[in-house]
């Protein structure tokens, strides 16, 4: 079996004065069969810190994100939450993260506002009216938050993801192609988006794109 | 944060309520168990005719129709969730436990439709007696209920799979299998006259395999559903 010559590790902090949010990843590896994608990479990351995961296509972004939000079990290595050094159980890790991604879909045949509902419902809290328009009304969607998901064009349904992602107020966002499927006007919600939650969340965004780069303070780039 | 009863209850309404809005909207799962239920029974009824069946065979008949139809139409459940890709992020966002009891909730919803349509339907083609309708009824809400608890766990499995219609039925059969005897015996001694008291044991191990088939789904679902 042999490895991808790649192995990452590094860790900075920033002071927070309340409520920091930890994640740390000790000596993280995943593989798929015999295949290694990446491994023994370590982040410890606080409320405040954001990385752009960089790297060629295939290089694991999308599955280093996933593994993060425990979408999938690392091979080797774990990851953690912690709030004030008290580590976190996954319902509590669950209610602070948000993450929008091309792969990750909406209900089609629910309308924008019965999504962000919905999601806002399962994460255990409540979402008023007054904070559905707010929210669709951030995200550029004023008018569109009764028709169904399934007419929203592509751009339209990346906005929506962005409106449900904040509507869970996060600690930990994850971006997996953060622009994708959007016009100029969109972009501009998303780096809204991104330098308003920048100091009280820890932001974690895989691009291929350059310019999107400047949107994590450190650069974690895979399959070198 | 612990895990409160009364907000996994809130959860999981909120999985059943959205459920239930997109089968009202796409009509996936009664259209499926319709299709293949009331096909059956149109079957069934051109090739009797003017015959009349024991009880015997009234009861094995009805079980197969039921269980056929539901088998059509439960996997959607979860089948829905893979082939829209939201299930990633339902996966990311909602409890477990809120999901599989929301889901179990809606298949139960499903079955109860099923059965309203299904079971006079039932009775007219096939000239069944009528007379113990009220004992059939709970024999049928009872199997319903271990029918929803016993297939809800196998949609999450197979809905990962790439041939999921007859992998359903196939992983389904053999645990529904002493559901099924019990569900046709119990059905074919009602039919027959018999009262609810003469089928005592069959109703209490039909009670006992739901409790044994919910609890042992609720703890081995977040296994099936994580990764």
């Amino acid at each position: 079996m042999k490895g991808r010559p790649f192995e990452l590790a590094y860790s900075f902090h920033f002071g927070i004065l309340t409520d920091v949010f930890t994640l740390k990843a000790v000596n993280i590896g995943k593989k798929f069969g015999e295949r290694i994608v990446f491994s023994a990479i370590n982040l410890n990351l606080n409320t405040g810190d954001s990385v752009a995961v960089t790297g060629p296509n295939g290089s694991g972004k999308t599955t280093l994100l996933k593994v993060l939000v425990k979408l999938l079990r690392p091979s080797s290595g774990e990851v953690q939450f912690q709030d004030d050094d008290r580590v976190l159980d996954d319902d509590s890790v669950r209610a602070r993260i948000s993450f929008v991604a091309p792969y990750l879909n909406l209900y089609d045949q629910l309308t924008g506002e019965e999504n962000l509902k919905f999601f806002a419902a399962v994460r255990g809290g409540n979402i008023t009216g007054k904070e559905v328009e707010s929210l669709l009304a951030e995200v550029g969607l004023a008018r569109r938050g009764l028709d169904l998901v399934s007419t929203y064009s592509t751009g339209m349904k990346q906005r929506l993801k962005y409106a449900v992602a904040l509507s869970g107020h996060p600690q930990l966002l994850f971006l997996d192609e953060p622009m994708s499927g959007l016009d100029d006007s969109g972009q501009a919600v998303v780096a809204s988006i991104i330098n308003k939650l920048r100091a009280e969340c820890i932001i974690i965004l895989a691009t291929n794109e350059k310019e999107e780069y400047a949107f994590g303070q450190k650069q974690c780039r895979l399959g070198q | 944060m612990g895990k409160s009863s009364a907000g996994l209850a809130s959860k999981s309404l909120a999985v059943y309520v959205k459920d239930l809005r997109l089968e009202l909207r796409s009509r996936f799962g009664l259209n499926a168990v319709f299709m293949f239920g009331i096909t059956t029974l149109a079957v069934v009824s051109f090739a009797l005719g003017q015959a009349s069946l024991s009880p015997k065979i009234l009861g094995a008949l009805f079980w197969i129709i039921i269980f056929f139809s539901a088998m059509s139409g439960l996997a959607q459940v979860f089948v829905r969730e893979e082939e829209q890709q939201t299930a990633l992020t339902l996966r990311l966002t909602a409890d477990p436990d809120a999901v599989f009891l929301g889901k179990l909730c809606f298949n139960f919803s499903l079955l109860i439709i099923m059965a309203a349509v299904i079971t006079p339907l039932f009775f007219v083609f096939t000239d069944a007696p009528t007379a113990g309708a009220i004992n059939f009824l709970v024999i049928l809400v009872v199997g319903m209920i271990d029918l929803g608890a016993a297939t809800t766990l196998i949609a999450a499995i197979i809905s990962k799979a790439s041939v999921k219609g007859a992998l359903f039925a196939v992983l389904a059969f053999p645990i529904l299998l002493p559901m099924l005897i019990a569900l046709t015996l119990s059905s074919e001694k009602i039919l027959a006259g018999e009262s609810l008291g003469e089928v005592s044991k069959l109703l209490q191990f039909l009670i006992a395999y739901a409790i044994v088939m919910i609890t042992a789904s609720i703890l081995l679902f977040k296994y099936v559903w994580q990764e």
